[in-house]
């Protein structure tokens, strides 16, 4: 049983304001992740492993092809069941933090578990363990992550995605600009994700990183349109 | 699941020029939909439509209402439009003028709305006001005061007290940051998304400014002369727009 499946995926791009370019991106990507796996996407910059990542989130339209997360076909599925799989199946620690200026940093931690039905209480005490083992200052809690530093917002990212135990999980550069301390604590919990059962997607710059959690790699480059 | 809203084929015309063409789209419960387009791409004139303001030429607004199931919107009695107008339905307008009685109270422009349901009890109503000031962040002291008195970004919260206090299942929003500063549009866009996910609403925001639906909204319509361009989730649509027009006005924004 697979949790995250993507197969035969093609991905282009249409500028319309650019003369009607088309840009083709991907063809004839797969790729299949189990419970308690974490598979690595590489590539050169360019290759596609954000694009890939972005189509099975389902920021990205999927061109052609299959994408299941759980039960949901995000390919084809109405926008209220993709916002289903991202509150209850899917995790995403993305590079980009993005927030309602003025909410409390422990309020966005909390959020995706709030999301997901958890009680607040559970959600907020959970956000707190988090926020303590990235050693982020707790006089830091209650102010918004809008202005903190690319370091601190980012441990706010991997908190937020680590809040709930999601079946499935989207981690993009998640031990870029930490800490060795704090890099260690991000590979800790990405191992607790994967003893839980996690079925894990992510894309890591960091090869020792990528060489002590992922127990596969998928280099996209192989998708690359006219590659065979 | 039934949808909240059905709209199915609505068409206005404004004389011979269309103010918004054969629009249809379902909303689920606890959805936030968006709305943008630029000026007269005709996203105001289907607000007002849904929302039994103007009456379309053509086309269904289907309502699930809470004691008869869904029901077309426009063929219903007058009175029963305006009772839905009081209760499960609210609108809040871009400016607060336009939805709050100038000439009255704080509490009385809150309370109104409670009486027009029914609410007698003098206590009850001025408790549930003052409880409702407090959500919106104005402070109890200032219930005695007119609207007059307040600022723009309290008007604005004023006119939401006002609007949700009978605890709507729908609310319409016309630009409800627009015209604020920005730090008093960030206090009111925390205030919404607050209130939309604890009372379980679900709404409809017409904007033109994206960075609040990509905010606000789980899901977004992208208009232009008069018909929709583009649908789909929220941050689908703005990172990757498929129709030349959204591509126009994603990659118009100014980056701060």
């Amino acid at each position: 049983m697979k949790m995250i499946r993507v197969s035969d995926v093609s991905k282009s791009f249409v500028l319309h304001n650019q003369g009607g370019a088309v840009i083709p991106v991907m063809a004839g990507a797969e790729l299949s992740v189990a419970p308690g796996e974490c598979v690595a996407l590489v590539g050169n910059s360019g290759a596609g492993k954000s694009t890939l990542m972005r189509m099975i989130w389902g920021n990205y339209l999927c061109g052609s092809g299959a994408i299941t997360v759980g039960d949901v076909d995000v390919a084809r599925a109405e926008p209220r069941e993709v916002l289903r799989m991202r509150r209850e199946l899917m995790g995403y620690v993305s590079q980009f933090l993005r927030v309602v200026p003025r909410v409390p940093t422990l309020e966005v931690v909390a959020e995706p578990a709030l999301r997901a039905g958890v009680a607040r209480e559970v959600a907020l005490s959970r956000a707190r363990s988090l926020l303590a083992r990235l050693n982020l200052p707790e006089p830091l809690w209650a102010l918004s992550p809008t202005t903190f530093s690319g370091g601190e917002q980012q441990r706010v990212n991997i908190a937020r995605g680590f809040v709930h135990d999601f079946p499935a999980m989207l981690l993009d550069e998640p031990t870029a600009s930490l800490d060795a301390t704090n890099r260690a604590v991000v590979l800790d919990l990405i191992r607790e994700a994967k003893a839980r059962g996690a079925a894990i997607v992510g894309i890591f710059h960091d090869e020792a990183a990528r060489a002590e959690i992922c127990d596969r790699e998928i280099d996209v480059s192989r998708f690359a349109p006219g590659a065979a | 699941m039934t949808p909240l809203l059905q709209a199915r084929g609505l068409t206005k015309h404004y004389g011979a020029r269309l103010g918004c063409g054969n629009v249809s789209f379902d909303l689920y419960p606890g959805e936030v939909m968006g709305i943008v387009g630029e000026s007269g791409s005709g996203k105001s004139t289907l607000l007002s439509c849904l929302a039994g303001h103007l009456s379309p030429d053509a086309g269904e607004v289907i309502f699930d209402t809470r004691d008869h199931g869904p029901q077309d919107v426009l063929r219903m009695s007058e009175p029963a439009r305006r009772m839905l107008g009081r209760t499960d339905w609210a609108f809040v307008h871009q400016n607060a003028r336009d939805g709050l009685r100038m000439g009255v109270s704080a509490g009385a422009n809150v309370g109104e709305r409670l009486m027009a349901v029914g609410a007698r009890h003098y206590g009850d109503i001025r408790e549930q006001a003052t409880d409702w000031l407090g959500r919106v962040e104005i402070a109890a002291d200032r219930i005695d005061d007119r609207p007059r008195a307040f600022s723009g970004g309290m008007q604005q919260r004023l006119q939401i007290a006002r609007n949700l206090v009978t605890g709507p299942r729908l609310v319409f929003m016309d630009e409800p940051t627009g015209g604020l500063d920005v730090s008093v549009q960030a206090r009111l866009l925390d205030l919404l998304r607050g209130l939309v996910r604890e009372m379980g609403l679900s709404a409809i925001v017409v904007t033109h400014d994206l960075a609040v639906v990509r905010l606000l909204a789980d899901r977004l319509m992208v208009m232009k002369g008069g018909a929709v361009v583009e649908a789909g989730l929220t941050d689908q649509v703005l990172d990757d727009p498929q129709h030349g027009y959204t591509q126009l006005l994603v990659s118009s924004v100014l980056q701060v």
